[in-house]
């Protein structure tokens, strides 16, 4: 599995990290020494074998559908780099 | 009573107790202690008026005669727990200016228990690395050197600035987290003890997320009876954070007996790698010694699947990353990047991040959105998924077996220099986990104790594994073993 600039600048998109042009080759060659490291995950037999999905056997604990919290739209807003009225402040989404 | 920064938890706490000494100037002696430091660059956010505060109120509870272990204890907190009002940042600049509105649950048992907070400590960015070197904050700086040599070495990572901090006796514990083997790998290369505990003992609520089936915090101590109070005083069920186990917390310093006799120990033979340095062995081989003096059994075990534990890792932890690092989007939080006229919000989010995180974390994050997407998934994620119920397999399998610990050493090398490894591709830096890693990927306690000297110098550390929920057990057998090693070499005060 190799992967080429056009890949690596689609998983950027992916990604949401802008990566200029030229640094694409780069990028693509750091995939592929980390994806051939991977890679040695074909080696091993994993059939039958059940993918882990929680390292600890245990069901997650349901809680009552209740409100336990709210009325926190300051704090909430604390940290936002724009927030404005009561809304956190983005460039405009829709034309 | 002179150089108090440089107490044990356990004896602090006596000395507390009997009113020899009071929080007030325990805290003062870090303080003095980490003005000092600043060459070592560990402390990054500082909270001196918080610790004085909280120093004094600990002070009045131990007055009153019934105040827990911990209390008036001065401890330093990586930059990755969140703590209400003080900035933390996760040594990203993506989170620069942060200030977080809430106390994550592990440092909220510590200051109900009456710890005291010094300040913030270095680490990897977003906890992903092994050097400290991928930090906004500068590297962290480790207080030891090789013999005759002043080449800046690291404290290992990502919990660098916890162990420089400890080693330096800039405080009396650190809280570190570990994800890979961030713990314990800079424990060993530092000489002190760090615990990661089974994954569930304490909640994730508040602290920054790298991968949220593998992250644990723990207590990076200088003894092991520090990192049983320690830990004791953070664990616990928490409903915030749904992983969190609801099961009692024991004793466990009540455990530290130092009788292993009769305790089975494994030597996993996967363990003994190719071009393994003679040091590391020997280290191991005298570790495995001491265990039988004391009277344990050693019993050689096989791991089979441990080869594929890094790989695996490297799928696992980049893809929940990319998830959990979904969240910086320069919307709710932290930095975001100046738009060009026209920009809309996707160049917002691109800008953002492209600016915020590092390159390592880039990488990752971009690894992790790789091994997700449409028509990898099954070939990335799952087979690494697989491979994680094959690896706790193993485990299981030796546990069953009668085994009661395992012994391996903690890091394939001694600390490294600065900038040795940054010039080597993604993969070498990956390596140093090697040892640490299966811990994460099957849920299990691990701890690293301080156990030789290399050449050199500097400290090496072993590698006790435990059965889950066992951490008294562990931490006995690394009781015994710190005794039998009796490692007291300290760093040269060179900064």
């Amino acid at each position: 599995m190799s992967i080429d600039t056009n890949t690596a600048a689609r998983v950027a998109k992916l990604a949401r990290i802008r990566v200029e042009e030229d640094a694409l080759p780069a990028l693509a060659e750091e995939f592929n020494t980390i994806l051939g490291f991977i890679e040695q995950l074909s080696e091993v037999n994993v059939d039958g074998v059940e993918p882990m999905v929680s390292v600890t056997p245990m069901r997650l604990p349901r809680r009552a559908d209740a409100v336990t919290d709210g009325d926190q739209q300051a704090k909430i807003l604390s940290n936002a780099p724009d927030a404005r009225e009561g809304f956190f402040a983005v460039p405009k989404v829709v034309e | 009573m002179t150089d108090l920064n440089k107490l044990t938890i356990a004896d602090a706490r006596d000395a507390l107790r009997k009113g020899d000494v009071t929080s007030a100037e325990l805290t003062g002696a870090c303080l003095t202690a980490i003005e000092g430091a600043g060459a070592l660059n560990a402390f990054v956010h500082d909270t001196s008026d918080i610790a004085r505060d909280m120093a004094a109120a600990a002070d009045v509870r131990l007055k009153g005669g019934d105040a827990p272990a911990m209390c008036g204890i001065p401890l330093g907190i990586k930059d990755l727990f969140c703590t209400r009002g003080v900035p933390g940042q996760a040594a990203s600049g993506i989170l620069e200016g942060f200030v977080p509105e809430y106390e994550s649950t592990v440092t909220q048992n510590l200051w109900d228990a009456g710890a005291v907070m010094l300040g913030k400590l270095n680490m990897d960015e977003f906890a992903m690395g092994s050097s400290t070197e991928t930090s906004v904050y500068g590297n962290a700086i480790n207080p030891w050197r090789r013999a005759g040599s002043d080449t800046p070495l690291t404290p290992g990572g990502s919990s660098g600035g916890s162990a420089a901090a400890v080693a330096a006796d800039l405080c009396l514990g650190a809280t570190g987290t570990d994800t890979g083997g961030s713990i314990r790998q800079p424990a060993a290369f530092t000489g002190i003890t760090g615990i990661k505990p089974t994954y569930g003992r304490c909640s994730r609520w508040g602290v920054v997320a790298f991968a949220s089936s593998l992250d644990q915090a723990g207590p990076m101590t200088k003894t092991v009876r520090d990192a049983a109070i320690m830990l004791g005083a953070m664990c616990g069920h928490d409903a915030k954070d749904s992983t969190s186990a609801d099961i009692p917390v024991p004793d466990f310093e009540a455990a530290l007996s130092g009788d292993i006799r009769g305790k089975v120990i494994g030597i996993p033979k996967e363990y003994r790698m190719d071009g393994m340095p003679p040091e590391i062995e020997k280290l191991w081989a005298d570790g495995t010694a001491m265990l039988k003096d004391a009277g344990a059994e050693v019993r050689d075990i096989s791991l089979p699947h441990t080869k594929y534990a890094l790989p695996a890792y490297y799928v696992i932890a980049p893809a929940e990353a990319s998830s959990n690092l979904a969240r910086y989007d320069g919307v709710r939080y932290g930095h975001r990047a100046k738009l060009a006229p026209g920009d809309g919000i996707t160049e917002m989010y691109e800008k953002t991040r492209a600016e915020g995180f590092g390159a390592e974390v880039q990488r990752r994050v971009m690894v992790g959105t790789y091994v997700l997407s449409a028509g990898f998934y099954d070939a990335y994620y799952n087979r690494a998924r697989k491979v994680r119920t094959l690896i706790k397999r193993d485990f299981e399998q030796v546990f069953e077996a009668g085994v009661d610990a395992i012994l391996t050493p903690a890091t394939p090398s001694a600390a490294f220099g600065l900038g040795e490894m940054t010039s080597a591709d993604p993969v070498q830096m990956y390596l140093n986990d090697v040892f640490t890693v299966t811990v994460n990927l099957a849920g299990l306690p691990g701890i690293s104790v301080p156990a030789g000297q290399d050449a050199a110098g500097l400290p090496l550390g072993l590698q006790l594994i435990g059965r889950p929920w066992e951490e008294g057990d562990l931490l006995n057998c690394a009781y015994a073993l710190e005794r039998a090693a009796g490692f007291v070499a300290k760093p040269q005060k060179w900064w």
